[in-house]
């Protein structure tokens, strides 16, 4: 994977030193209704790093990564990316910044065939040169999707559609890639899989923060991870300290 | 025979080019625009008064005329759409819950009523014709409503805004997250459904019918259902279903029932829906969530 994008300017000096998270999230507050389904979630994901968010079902995983995004309001608290704040953005503008989210249940277009989905990936810079290059790089990551290329998205299986939820978001090459249950509904050979291509994509120098159900898959790819229970950061660390955190084990490891 | 043919063959493609503002709005809203039809009429009136009124008709301006003013009537189609859309529809989109869905349908329907009551008042009721020398050969129709639907084809296929209108049709949310933004595909669909109108409304009014303020009823009704019956949402299944009616419709009027010729049609209709209630191309897949 190629790392810079060559349109997009890159965030000026003082930003992108070591001090300055990518991104870092304040204290944010989500409401569903009367439900408060974060209750003042912080956390901060640097340059190059790949973090994991884990918890259990309704723990808020999903929420965060859709309030980055701007897919849902957040009632309190801040969230920049690159210096730039997030709160005054639409979901549009937040892609525009560098930011692809690959959704939980994978939103691939179904009608449209696998080569039309990883175009409309690279909607914001709509470079023919850097597309082409793109989907190679793709196809390296995923050789499956290459010979699926004519083929209609909804035709192919869930682990598929998964590599192509991926490469559609790497189209864009986004610097900062969130992930939302890669795993899910996904034979564990294929997560295995789809792992191996996260650990690439992010040696490629993407920094990825991804949430995920599958504790140990999660931190084994992690550098940090967050540990997300009913709304609110339980437990924060290195990955390979959660992983033989007794906490952690327990709830989330099976013992 | 071959007349025949070319006839209902000419019929069917005029109504394919009103039921594809229907569908394509419908598969980026899930919006049953029933203003539509009232962009037809405004439309014809509008070819019809450039020409007429601009261009001296037949006498002055010739099929060169006409031309001119078909180009003025498809811009004139556009904006109208366009503002229809940004007024009556736009802020309702915010709504959730129950009454989300009734609301702009609710609005549609006032719009319609208001541009035919506007068109009485400017216009009159009274039928106005183009003059008959002006009316292209059947022919012709065929060419020009296939030609505008390969455009058409092509746009939603190999352009960058026809992908992205087909990406939010299907999702809206991943289309967004791709950078997309839903607000200018609308506004583009609605210039776009609109301007197919008027198309249509120009041939209709030179081969067929009169101009008056009843007419995008009577012709929207007919392309409304042409898209129900090819599957509401499918640009190919409006195509399909608008030569169906006009098959189905030159049939009946060549019978003794041709007095209840649309009757006819419909009970027709209604028979392929009980067969196939997402119309014939419309797509039963159930959105994975």
């Amino acid at each position: 994977m190629r790392t810079k994008h060559p349109t997009r300017p890159e965030p000026p000096e003082s930003f992108a030193s070591a001090a300055t998270p990518l991104l870092s999230v304040h204290g944010i507050e989500v409401r569903y209704g009367g439900i408060r389904a974060l209750k003042g979630v912080s956390l901060t994901v640097r340059r190059g790093e790949v973090v994991a968010l884990i918890g259990s079902n309704g723990a808020g995983k999903t929420t965060t990564l859709r309030s980055l995004v701007r897919l849902v309001p957040w009632s309190a608290g801040t969230a920049s990316f690159a210096g730039q704040e997030l709160g005054p953005l639409g979901t549009e503008e937040v892609a525009a910044l560098g930011v692809s989210l690959v959704p939980e249940g994978r939103a691939i277009f179904p009608n449209l065939t696998v080569r039309e989905n990883l175009e409309l990936g690279a909607y914001l810079h709509r470079d023919a040169r850097i597309i082409g290059e793109t989907i190679d790089d793709v196809v390296k990551l995923f050789p499956r999707l290459g010979e699926r290329m004519r083929q209609e998205g909804g035709t192919l299986s869930g682990g598929e559609q998964q590599m192509l939820a991926i490469g559609r978001a790497m189209m864009a090459r986004p610097s900062l890639l969130l992930l939302d249950e890669p795993s899910l509904g996904i034979a564990p050979n294929l997560a295995r899989q789809i792992f191996g291509a996260i650990r690439q994509i992010a040696e490629a120098g993407v920094t990825v923060l991804v949430v995920e159900q599958n504790t140990r898959l999660a931190l084994e790819v992690a550098a940090r991870g967050y540990v997300l229970r009913t709304g609110e950061v339980a437990k924060e660390g290195k990955a390979k300290e959660l992983l033989e955190d007794p906490m952690v084990k327990e709830a989330y490891l099976g013992g | 025979m071959l007349s025949w043919l070319q006839n209902a063959v000419a019929q069917g493609a005029m109504i394919a080019l009103v039921a594809l503002g229907y569908t394509m709005v419908y598969g980026v809203l899930r919006l049953i625009n029933f203003a539509h039809s009232e962009v037809l009429m405004v439309s014809g009136y509008v070819a019809f008064r450039v020409d007429d009124r601009l261009l001296g008709g037949y006498e002055r301006g010739g099929s060169k005329g006409l031309i001119i003013a078909t180009c003025v009537a498809i811009v004139a189609a556009a904006v109208l759409g366009v503002t229809i859309e940004a007024v009556a529809y736009r802020k309702l989109r915010a709504a959730k819950g129950a009454t989300a869905r009734i609301a702009p349908l609710v609005t549609a329907i006032g719009v319609s009523m208001l541009l035919q009551s506007v068109a009485q008042l400017a216009f009159t009721a009274t039928p106005q014709k183009f003059d008959p020398r002006l009316a292209p050969p059947m022919w012709f129709v065929i060419v020009a409503a296939s030609a505008v639907m390969a455009a058409l084809y092509a746009l939603v296929h190999l352009t960058w805004i026809g992908k992205a209108m087909r990406a939010v049709a299907v999702n809206e949310e991943a289309s967004r997250l791709m950078g997309i933004r839903p607000s200018r595909i609308i506004v583009f669909t609605f210039a776009i459904g609109s301007a197919l109108a008027a198309i249509g409304a120009v041939l209709y009014a030179t081969t067929q019918a009169s101009i008056e303020p009843t007419m995008g009823t009577s012709i929207g009704t007919l392309a409304f259902v042409a898209a129900v019956v090819g599957g509401i949402g499918s640009i190919p299944g409006a195509m399909l279903g608008g030569l169906l009616i006009g098959l189905l419709g030159e049939l009946v009027k060549s019978t003794s029932y041709s007095g209840m010729k649309d009757a006819i049609v419909f009970v027709l209709l209604v028979l392929v829906l009980l067969v196939r209630p997402a119309g014939l191309l419309g797509s039963a897949r159930a959105e994975k969530v």
